[in-house]
């Protein structure tokens, strides 16, 4: 836990300098009849993550901050593999956004979080595979007319146009 | 007085006609329903619903619209307390203490207690409204840019003089909210501005759901993984039940909460009026007061009832407020307000001092028509309780995806952009890391919301007084305000001073 404080502290602390920089692509004094350039307020923002980061270290170094005094793992083994397999599979998700769409990657998300990550039996998964993307898709895409993507044009052809020339 | 009363009674009769019955009890259900899903609130639910209104006349309309508007702020709590996530900005603050509620299995109670106090925040507000709408109309005019600076400045300054989190990384919290908000296009010049990458999905800047959602959603859902496999699966989002017995108990409890609701209903009121402030502001800022005037201040953000009754008196009194600016004067005090101002001109209503006159039947028509659907929408809210409470009863496993699915739509939803989706996974993960390093993620959030507000506003104060800073200190509202705001920011230094002049002190 100690060393991911520091490390947080750094990371950030660069990130703010960083921000500081790119803020500095516009004015960031005062400009005569305009006020305070665009870049002031992000820029002396920044400063002040910056002045926080170091606040950060100095109390890890001191050992002030509970995180900096323990002597624990940030992660083990264990809930690094849970974590990362649910943070794996959302984001292995949104890719699939872009090919098969909301429609077509929903399933294969519930599939893969209650039959294998939660161990339900085959009737609820399929239940689940089914229910939540027909539900969305009545909710969101016809009752609230908020289109969701659908993935490649030939599936939004083939298989959308005709539902909603059907539903709406 | 007679008067009032009397046209007001006019407008029962309007509100209570058959057809606009039905429109109140309709609106208050949908409006629930929509503002208790992730990423949509009342601004979603009365634009989706504008053009249904076209079917009917402007009174029932409006009515209509009213009626979604208030459902919906109720309905914003729900997803707050029971996913952790706020539905739209105005319910951030409701997931302070509502969700740490909900996690030691009192979510009947917080969802009671938002119910409640959000009926006691538009019954008071109403009646506000009925009685002073024009003085406070014109109050509400006398604050500028620098008030609105300072209530900002306020609002932050509780976090750091009050929070109990580390004073640094609060700090940073506050700062990086506020960086993020500014992404996008700088509003005064146009020009792009902290655009990483030149990737085009920052030139919108970043909303604040996408960073709401990733940290409350996607990253407590990661928390939670996390928990319930060092559990070994048992544990649950939550064991709440609900009984007659218990809901009698909680209603008991929520007596003690008197003050804070009344607090929040007022105070809610009149930051709904100030012209471009809304309900958002409100219920930060009541949440805020509310742990400054707490015996137990310490409890704040770990499931205490006052954290839920505060924002909720005052988001609900808000978005009254915020329409009387509209009605009166023609100024929206909100988003949604700007789209209820734009559906009366489309029904060949203009807004102003003369409506009170020329339409008289449609004004108080519509304000009987908020007696009534307060009062619906806190049945029909409480009336789902128990359904809501099922919903936190199944098993986390097929719970979390559901969630999970609720997020991803909810980060897609208000700006249609695939780049904020990989926005929000981001900030889970950062967020999730963060949290579990004790960095307070609230501050973070209530930043990006009132971002976009405290720079202008700061930066139309500098250009009034010539970049002189003292502009916040010398007017009659800014004064007062800001001078509470550094006392709040310096607090956490002046109170080691206090004990050791106290140790000299007792030494002698």
């Amino acid at each position: 836990m100690r060393k991911a404080e520091l490390a947080m502290a750094s990371v950030m602390g660069i990130f703010s300098l960083y921000l500081m920089w790119k803020s500095a692509e516009l004015p960031i004094g005062w400009i005569p009849e305009e006020g305070p350039g665009g870049g002031a307020w992000p820029f002396w923002l920044s400063a002040i993550m910056l002045i926080s980061c170091i606040l950060i270290i100095v109390n890890w170094y001191r050992k002030k901050s509970p995180p900096s005094q323990s002597e624990e793992a940030f992660m083990d083994q264990g809930s690094m593999i849970a974590v990362g397999l649910v943070a794996g599979s959302l984001i292995f998700t949104v890719a699939l956004f872009y090919v098969v769409g909301v429609y077509g990657a929903l399933p294969l998300f519930m599939i893969f979080y209650v039959r294998f990550l939660g161990r339900h039996s085959w009737p609820v998964t399929a239940m689940m595979a089914t229910a939540s993307p027909v539900l969305t898709f009545f909710f969101f895409d016809i009752l609230l007319k908020i289109t969701l993507p659908k993935g490649l044009p030939i599936i939004e052809e083939t298989i959308f146009y005709p539902l909603f020339k059907i539903f709406l | 007085m007679v008067e009032i009363v009397t046209q007001l009674w006019g407008g029962f009769l309007v509100a209570f006609e058959p057809l606009n019955l039905m429109l109140i009890i309709l609106g208050c259900t949908v409006g629930l329903f929509i503002g208790a899903m992730p990423g949509l609130g009342s601004v979603n639910g009365v634009a989706i619903l504008l053009p249904l209104t076209f079917l009917v006349p402007p009174t029932g309309a409006i009515i209509f619209l009213a009626a979604i508007y208030y459902g919906a702020m109720y309905g914003g709590a729900i997803s707050s307390i029971m996913l952790g996530i706020p539905g739209a900005s105005t319910a951030v603050a409701t997931t302070f203490d509502g969700r740490p509620l909900a996690k030691l299995g009192m979510a009947d109670k917080a969802l009671t207690a938002a119910a409640v106090a959000s009926f006691v925040g538009g019954s008071i507000s109403v009646v506000l409204f009925t009685f002073f709408a024009p003085p406070l109309a014109h109050v509400a005019l006398t604050f500028g840019a620098p008030e609105e600076f300072s209530l900002m400045m306020l609002a932050f300054a509780t976090f750091v003089g009050l929070g109990g989190d580390d004073i640094p990384k609060t700090i940073f919290s506050i700062c990086i909210g506020l960086v993020l908000s500014a992404v996008g296009l700088d509003i005064i010049s146009g020009e792009p501005r902290l655009v990483f990458g030149d990737i085009p999905g920052f030139m919108h800047g970043i909303n604040f759901l996408v960073l709401a959602i990733g940290i409350y959603g996607i990253g407590e859902m990661l928390w939670t993984v996390e928990e319930n496999y060092k559990a070994g699966g048992k544990s649950m989002m939550s064991d709440a039940t609900i009984t007659v017995a218990r809901t009698i108990s909680n209603l008991k409890e929520l007596m003690g909460t008197w003050k804070t609701a009344l607090m929040g209903s007022f105070l809610g009121y009149f930051v709904g009026i100030l012209p471009a402030a809304g309900a958002t502001p409100g219920s930060l800022m009541s949440y805020g007061i509310a742990k400054q005037i707490s015996k137990n201040p310490e409890k704040f953000g770990k499931g205490a009832l006052d954290g839920v009754v505060a924002p909720e008196a005052a988001n609900n009194a808000a978005s009254t407020g915020s329409m009387l600016p509209m009605l009166t004067l023609g100024i929206p005090g909100s988003p949604t307000t700007a789209i209820l101002l734009g559906g009366m001109v489309i029904w060949g209503l203009e807004p102003g001092p003369r409506l009170f006159t020329d339409h008289g039947d449609f004004v108080w028509g519509l304000i009987a028509s908020l007696y009534a659907a307060n009062l619906f929408a806190v049945i029909i809210n409480i009336a789902f309780i128990p359904a809501f409470i099922w919903v936190l009863k199944l098993p986390f496993t097929l719970l979390a995806p559901i969630i999970f699915l609720l997020c991803l739509i909810g980060g897609y939803a208000p700006t249609r952009d695939m780049h904020d989706l990989w926005l929000m996974i981001i900030f889970g993960i950062v967020g999730y890391l963060m949290r579990k390093l004790d960095y307070p993620l609230a501050p973070a959030v209530l930043a990006i919301v009132l971002g976009p507000l405290a720079e202008p506003a700061l930066r139309q104060s500098l250009l009034i007084s010539n970049g002189e800073f003292s502009i916040f200190f010398n007017r009659p509202f800014s004064g007062p305000i800001m001078i509470s705001a550094l006392i709040l920011l310096f607090l956490p230094l002046l109170k080691p001073l206090w004990n050791l002049v106290k140790k000299s002190k007792a030494k002698a």
